[in-house]
């Protein structure tokens, strides 16, 4: 999941894709999973990550991730 | 190191347009216990989806309400309407208070007898009573409020059959400036049909006509139709005692005041907008104070008051079954509880609240019952937590018509509990199970074996 290089994130999760003028919120734990993202960090490292600092086991991380990047593919927020 | 709550990860799309100058809704608030009982150890005893009542509000309402009419105008008196919600310790919850019962069908008025309700304090409405049930009725001088003209005249005939006079009312239906008109019940005021019923009542020997009745509408969200058809009854009754000498002993309002629910397409939300008791029946009280009754004839007030008076008493218990993507991107949630027993669901935006503690944050949702059919959506769009599987809501407002109504398809009716006024939560209708389903089934013989 490569998310595009133009895309802005703020620290209070306001994301804001300035090729289209759209903007978008993030929850906490969407706001860390899209800037460890930002951070050019793959699906393995994100895992990683999350399962440590989250009470989190791999099949709802799984689950959540992918229906994440589904919806930042449906927002056209990552690179195909 | 302790590690972080989770909470599914969530982006969504900010759309800039009107907003409610009112703000938000406030369904990401979490209410986790009814009455001091924990919503989840409830689910734990008696399982999910569940309908829960609350005693204490059920009481809270009527006393409320009776205290607005009695303050107001010296002769009232509620009928609790059955058809409302007719569980057995719901009605005794009502007559307890004092309320005598308004039943519309024979098994009605079986379950108020049954209940323990004098019969002379069971007023029977509506249109479909047989000849044995009139019969009955008349029999038990339960006050009988005649629909049609068709009812009128077989009245007269059982009368007869009977050898004495029967008490009736007539119901009356007419223009109260909210439309459509509701003109199926009764008889019509305005073009004179109601007076040529009283006609024919006070000049027949058999019939005794003692009260007059109507029902304008349900949900009425306008107290001032109350004082019209106030108003119009009143004058009725004026002019039969005028034209006959005849008292009008009661004049019954029915039903219709709205509870707190949003309607579908509302602006704003239903406690928001819908009138209090208090304003029903100033429009209703002072119109009857209004009409020029000398003090000795002012009749009784009866009111059939049904929705508003346990609506908001009624909990929907329920669980996250899965959450879902749709085609165009919106999430999805299904829950363990379908329209098939949140029939109000159709017509109401119900509140919906998450059962334990979550984030701030929320998202968009559509919320699905557990049906496999597609019509089986409880709110269209709704901004809740992200729930997960396993996670527990509470629907408010769904003590009115949502047991009565509710249908055995797909999935069984759940269990249904009262909680009392010491918070004890006491079932009073059992989870049905394939036993219930079958209990009434027949097999013939001949399709008793298969062989596959």
């Amino acid at each position: 999941m490569k998310l595009k290089r133009n895309i802005a994130i703020s620290d209070s999760g306001f994301v804001f894709n300035p090729s289209t003028g759209d903007s978008y919120s993030l929850n906490p734990v969407g706001l860390e999973i899209l800037t460890l993202a930002k951070a050019q960090k793959n699906k393995d490292e994100i895992r990683q990550y999350m399962l440590d600092n989250y009470l989190l086991d791999l099949d709802t991380f799984e689950k959540d991730f992918d229906d994440f990047a589904n919806m930042l593919d449906h927002f056209n927020l990552i690179e195909k | 190191m302790s590690k972080k709550q989770y909470e599914r990860p969530v982006i969504q799309q900010l759309r800039t347009g009107i907003t409610s100058k009112f703000g938000a809704a406030f369904e990401s608030q979490a209410l986790t216990h009814i009455d001091g009982v924990a919503v989840k150890d409830l689910i734990k005893e008696f399982g999910s989806p569940l309908f829960v009542l609350s005693e204490r509000k059920i009481r809270e309402n009527f006393k409320a309400a009776n205290r607005s009419f009695k303050n107001r105008y010296p002769k009232v008196q509620f009928a609790w309407s059955y058809k409302t919600n007719y569980l057995n310790a719901i009605c005794k919850v009502f007559h307890q208070e004092g309320s005598w019962a308004e039943v519309v069908s024979r098994f009605e008025y079986d379950k108020a007898i049954k209940n323990g309700v004098p019969p002379s304090k069971i007023i029977f409405n509506g249109p479909d009573k047989t000849d044995k049930d009139l019969e009955l009725a008349a029999s038990n001088h339960s006050p009988i409020h005649i629909d049609h003209f068709d009812e009128l005249y077989r009245l007269k005939e059982i009368a007869e059959k009977l050898g004495r006079k029967i008490k009736v009312a007539i119901r009356v239906n007419m223009d109260t400036g909210v439309y459509p008109v509701w003109d199926r019940f009764g008889f019509n005021y305005e073009n004179g049909q109601a007076w040529e019923a009283i006609q024919k009542i006070i000049n027949s020997d058999t019939l005794d006509l003692v009260g007059l009745h109507t029902h304008i509408g349900t949900y009425m969200l306008t107290p001032n139709a109350y004082a019209v058809a106030s108003s119009k009854l009143c004058y009725l009754a004026i002019n039969v005692k005028k034209s006959f000498g005849k008292v009008v002993e009661y004049i019954d309002m029915g039903g219709g005041f709205a509870s707190k629910n949003t309607l579908k397409g509302m602006y704003l939300k239903g406690v928001d907008v819908v009138p209090s008791v208090d304003e029903y029946a100033d429009a209703i009280t002072s119109a009857f104070l209004n009409a020029g009754f000398p003090t000795e004839d002012l009749p009784f007030l009866y009111l059939e008051t049904g929705r508003a008076l346990i609506d908001d008493a009624g909990f929907l218990l329920g669980s996250v079954i899965a959450n879902k993507r749709l085609s165009d991107g919106r999430k999805a949630t299904i829950m363990d509880f379908g329209v098939n027993i949140m029939f109000t669901s159709f017509w109401f935006d119900h509140k919906i609240s998450p059962a334990q503690q979550s984030g701030g944050y929320t998202e968009d949702t559509v919320l699905y019952g557990p049906l496999c059919m597609n019509i089986d959506v409880l709110r269209e769009n709704i901004s809740l937590p992200p729930l997960n599987t396993g996670d527990q809501v509470v629907v408010h407002h769904v003590g009115a018509y949502n047991i009565t109504q509710s249908m055995q398809f797909i999935s069984m009716r759940p269990a249904i509990v009262l909680i009392d006024r010491n918070g004890k939560a006491n079932v009073i209708r059992k989870l049905e199970t394939l036993e219930t389903l079958e209990k009434d089934e027949l097999m013939p013989e001949y399709l008793e074996k298969i062989d596959l």
